[in-house]
């Protein structure tokens, strides 16, 4: 059967990754391929790699780095940031990513999901949703996280899998960075009402955490960015204790 | 004149051959991004070439069938631009090849996949979509790392494999009635034809090229086999 995935998600902004911090081993924390080197050694089972470069110009240093990622890592690479268009998906597979993530791009345009998925298949298009509770409801947040759209997020999760996304990414607003655990109630909400593979995202702080999701079988996938660059938790660590605990994982 | 001979795939093709170093032709026949296979065989010191043109594919050593998307599209593309016949005709006399993931169906003798569709009829068997048997809760398309089950341990191209070890999936059909060729499978409700063998015709089902470590050392196996 399939095995579970940790993901570390790297952003990186003119080329650089954002929140380096020091690695042993690492010669340039803040280079985007280091990082992606040092956790395909660590055991990562995918990459995501987010664009957060404000101008436009400076993209062509983002699609740079993803060739040379490319060219010397082997296994799923993820991108999202700034894609708003097939060009934007065109650009980077033809930089050796496997999977696309919309998220701001698909509320501007929800047509993106489903034209995409039909050029470059269901397998390719991921949906990466900023979700946070807004009056016990929840609601899809656009602008990297700053505005409520006012869109029911359930819904969005249900009508990307039918417009052929054939993965969703849950980021809960309210659990990111409170490194208290995932956003179970969310990820169960979510789960029960779609079936493509859940990416759990925001709030993960320590391995029990990963083991909790798992364990209640809302998720795929459980993809976190600081507790993995502040070396919190080792990625090998992880998954042999996750492994140790019936999660079945690729060690 | 120098430049411009060196400049020819073809020639430089000839010329690797006469100093004896090996090429994977990859044979590009409009489907699929090739530049991640490229990038393994390259981060391996494998010589490769993206390649429709038919010299070059008979000149090649060894020959990888790629391929992402449809059947029925990947067949057509095939046979207008009439490499099917060369592929055929390579694997008949006994070059290596080996399809990967849509490039390892075609391998077969038929695809159910939207229709029926004819392949090259290299291997025993057909391709069948997986929800027709995936009765579970299961997520189609099958996506994601998947353990292998080795059936022939001893097969040349499991040399730096081993039992269990994991490789990476992205597909919505699978190959069935094909016993014979089974080489390794993996459990996804059904038994999941992995990687299959018929004689000098290797198919894997999952990306080589996106399996870490074990892909390449599979991929690094498959250019070491040698002329029988």
């Amino acid at each position: 059967m399939l095995a579970k995935r940790i993901i570390p998600c790297l952003d990186v902004r003119n080329g650089r990754v954002v929140k380096g911090v020091n690695f042993d081993g690492i010669k340039d924390v803040s280079s985007p391929v280091d990082l992606a080197k040092f956790y395909n050694k660590s055991g990562a089972d995918e990459l995501v790699f987010y664009d957060i470069t404000a101008s436009y110009e400076n993209r062509g240093l983002f699609t740079d780095v993803l060739k040379t990622v490319a060219s010397e890592i082997f296994i799923p690479l993820t991108v999202g940031g700034g894609i708003n268009t097939l060009d934007d998906f065109d650009r980077v597979l033809k930089c050796g990513a496997d999977k696309v993530s919309v998220n701001s791009g698909a509320i501007k345009n929800p047509a993106l999901i489903s034209e995409a998925a039909k050029k470059y298949g269901d397998q390719c298009v991921v949906l990466s949703m900023d979700i946070k509770r807004v009056d016990g409801k929840f609601h899809i947040f656009s602008t990297g996280g700053r505005v409520d759209t006012g869109i029911d997020a359930l819904q969005w999760a249900v009508n990307g899998e039918q417009s052929g996304a054939g993965e969703l990414v849950v980021n809960s607003i309210d659990t990111d960075g409170v490194k208290n655990g995932f956003d179970l109630e969310m990820l169960s909400e979510i789960q029960s009402r779609v079936k493509i593979p859940v990416i759990a995202s925001g709030g993960a702080g320590k391995k029990e955490d990963f083991l909790e999701l798992f364990k209640a079988g809302v998720a795929d996938a459980g993809l976190a960015a600081s507790v993995f660059h502040f070396k919190e938790i080792n990625i090998n660590e992880l998954k042999e204790y996750l492994k140790s605990n019936d999660i079945e994982m690729r060690v | 004149m120098t430049r411009n001979f060196f400049q020819s795939t073809y020639n430089k093709q000839k010329l690797f051959n006469l100093l004896g170093v090996n090429i994977i032709a990859i044979v590009d026949y409009g489907c699929g991004n090739l530049y991640s296979l490229q990038c393994s065989l390259n981060f391996l010191n494998l010589k490769s070439t993206i390649t429709s043109d038919p010299e070059v594919i008979k000149s090649a050593d060894k020959i990888i069938l790629p391929g992402v998307g449809a059947f029925g599209d990947a067949v057509k593309l095939l046979r207008e631009s009439g490499l099917d016949s060369i592929v055929k005709t390579e694997a008949e006399k006994g070059k290596y090849i080996l399809g990967i993931c849509l490039g390892m169906q075609l391998l077969f003798e038929k695809s159910y996949e939207y229709g029926e569709h004819t392949g090259l009829g290299l291997i025993k068997g057909e391709v069948h979509p997986l929800s027709n048997d995936i009765k579970g809760d299961l997520k189609i398309p099958h996506m994601g790392w998947n353990a292998l089950n080795i059936k022939d341990i001893n097969d040349p191209i499991f040399k730096y494999t081993k039992n269990g070890d994991y490789v990476y999936y992205v597909h919505s059909f699978y190959a069935k009635n094909c016993d014979k060729a089974l080489l390794a499978t993996s459990d996804y409700e059904v038994s999941v034809a992995g990687l299959v063998k018929s004689k000098n015709v290797y198919g894997a089902q999952f990306h080589p090229e996106k399996s870490g470590d074990v892909g390449l050392n599979l991929l690094k196996a498959f250019a070491e086999l040698e002329d029988r």
